[in-house]
């Protein structure tokens, strides 16, 4: 399985990524900078969290417009899976791929902690090993995860089951709506989530919970 | 020409800061304050003397880039 990490200005996860990656592949990503026009042949990009030129205007606003995202969405309307994890899901909803907005979280807190997950949909490629209502931990480090849409788009995410993450009810970091940490566009190959699986990659760091999420991709693209 | 653009959050759409901002003047002793909403202002120097074409330019970059409108709302203002 072939691999690309999208690297911004102040990308901070990008390496994270590509070791998750790297580890659980065996092979190693290729890094491809933001001002670059076309991707190389993958079979996943993974969009990495961070502060994407210093969160100026609105997080994830300034890198949407970056001249490698015209390829990424170009290859995303074609099919080609794409992960966006906490600044490359605020990317990803700015740049059109997924809808509604993070918001800053409703208590104005930086929150930086291991949260309690639900996993709501095994229906893809993202998830496929995972058991539906499993209970997972990855860590969450974001000040903008309040996942806001109108009541109209949340009802046809949930109805079409593209809310694949949710924080356990007592557990949710920054307010979002439905208690939503992660959705999938509509033809299911776009996957954007506040929480970071690639933290949550080997024992000694947050557990091991993530590595399904790359497990599933591995077995679904390979 | 000097365009000024003022972006707030759509009604409906929650402000935490703004709420903060009220507690807060609340807390400093001013009484009789109600809700309080914060956005932005973005002043652009525009190379255009015709208004009409400024404001669609403009109007342009608020829906491209400057506003996000699934969560807000803008207005322009014109400065000779």
């Amino acid at each position: 399985m072939k691999s690309a990490v999208v690297v911004f200005p102040a990308s901070n996860c990008d390496r994270d990524a590509a070791m998750a990656l790297e580890h659980i592949t065996g092979e190693k990503p290729a890094m491809v900078w933001h001002g670059d026009s076309e991707l190389p042949d993958v079979d996943l990009v993974v969009l990495p969290g961070g502060f994407a030129y210093g969160d100026y205007l609105r997080c994830g606003a300034m890198a949407a417009q970056s001249a490698i995202m015209r390829d990424v969405k170009a290859r995303a309307d074609r099919g080609l899976p794409v992960l966006g994890i906490c600044n490359g899901f605020q990317v990803l909803t700015e740049a059109g791929l997924l809808p509604g907005a993070l918001m800053r979280n409703a208590d104005l807190k930086f929150v930086c902690r291991p949260v309690a997950l639900e996993v709501n949909e095994t229906q893809s490629a993202f998830t496929r090993k995972y058991d539906k209502g499993q209970r997972v931990t990855f860590p969450v480090a974001h000040g903008d995860g309040n996942y806001f849409a109108d009541h109209d788009t949340l009802d046809r995410l949930e109805g079409e089951g593209r809310v694949v993450f949710r924080y356990a009810q007592s557990d949710n970091p920054n307010g979002s709506a439905r208690d939503i940490a992660g959705i999938l566009s509509e033809k299911r190959n776009v996957l954007g989530l506040m929480p970071h699986p690639e933290r949550a990659c080997d024992p000694l760091l947050c557990g091991t919970d993530g590595r399904v999420l790359f497990e599933s991709l591995l077995e679904s693209l390979s | 020409m000097k365009a000024r653009v003022f972006i707030t959050l759509k009604d409906g759409v929650l402000d935490p800061q703004g709420k903060a901002i009220g507690h807060a003047l609340n807390n400093l002793g001013f009484g009789g304050v109600g809700e309080v909403r914060q956005g932005k202002v973005i002043d652009l120097e525009i190379h255009e003397r015709d208004q009409g074409k400024a404001r669609a330019t403009v109007n342009d970059m608020c829906e491209k880039l400057l506003a996000n409108a699934v969560i807000e709302k803008y207005e322009i203002e014109f400065r000779p």
